[in-house]
């Protein structure tokens, strides 16, 4: 099961540049532990800890096949989570758009009632 | 006589902006053109919600809405969603009526639904809208942003979505 974690936590992955990196070549391509830890001149350990983090934060997935585990990009990305909230300021500023016409028409409603009774 | 400090008030852009506050929290703003008494009654006359809720843009049609403003009181807004072989309700109670200054809800139509509280601060003839979505918790939130999650919410977004999409 997807795991939705926080932007925080996305923050606190991203804070590093090997993370980041592993990111950009995921981008490109899956990649087994061993292959990343070759790429950016790593032990073994050491990329299973970055690689770990990314996954704890939702941002990479891993699935492991015989002795290889592979990493590739998890399902929530920090693109996923800004859509999702554009997504919902989209639904808002929708309505809102067609609030201020109600309201437009409620104020001259409210300055032709007055004039009526001469207020 | 500077011309832009001169620009009519109905000419300033009252953006939309929203931010996700903590883990569990969603945070919209939005100012408009107008006294918060009306935008007060905009927000709690069924007649009127039903008229901006569910804009045309939308493609939705609100076909029902009760709405008991009072504190305690509930609300109960029905929609017809294309492709949807029944119609959509959406069920809340009202926590706190304030006229004309603040209005609390429950969403009740998922079992992780949000609190959502609305506060309207008038000035200079304009009201300032803040609406603060408060979940139960950061996996509520997250999967009611999560377009994986089958909570109503998202369903209904996801299907706003399509439908913004194809008015575009």
């Amino acid at each position: 099961m997807v795991q939705y974690q926080s932007l925080d936590s996305s923050f606190a992955a991203l804070s590093d540049a090997t993370r980041r990196g592993v990111l950009e070549q995921l981008v490109q391509s899956d990649a087994s532990i061993t292959q990343l830890a070759d790429r950016f001149g790593m032990t073994l350990t050491g990329m299973k800890k970055h690689v770990s983090v990314l996954e704890q934060a939702g941002l990479v997935a891993t699935r492991k096949v015989g002795r290889v585990r592979t990493c590739r990009l998890g399902a929530r990305t920090l693109a996923d989570e800004a859509a999702w909230i554009e997504r919902y300021r989209r639904l808002w500023d929708e309505r809102f758009n067609a609030l201020d016409t109600i309201v437009e028409e409620l104020k001259q409603q409210e300055e032709a009632d007055g004039r009526e009774t001469g207020d | 006589m500077d011309a832009k400090l001169a620009t009519d008030p109905a000419d300033i852009k009252n953006g939309t902006t929203t931010e996700r506050s903590s883990d569990r929290e969603l945070v919209v703003t939005r100012t408009f053109n107008g006294p918060v008494h009306l935008i007060f009654k905009a927000w709690t006359t069924p007649e009127l919600l039903m008229r901006w809720w569910a804009p045309e843009s939308f493609g939705i049609d609100l076909v029902g809405c009760e709405v008991d403003a009072r504190t305690g009181g509930r609300y109960r807004f029905v929609f017809d969603v294309p492709g949807q072989p029944e119609p959509v309700a959406f069920i809340g109670k009202y926590l706190e009526v304030t006229p004309p200054t603040r209005l609390v809800w429950t969403n009740e139509e998922t079992e992780d639904g949000s609190v959502t509280t609305a506060t309207f601060e008038e000035k200079d003839g304009t009201t300032r809208l803040v609406l603060r979505d408060l979940y139960p918790s950061k996996d509520a939130l997250d999967a009611a942003l999560a377009a994986e999650s089958t909570g109503g919410w998202t369903e209904q977004f996801d299907q706003l979505d399509v439908v913004l999409a194809s008015a575009e």
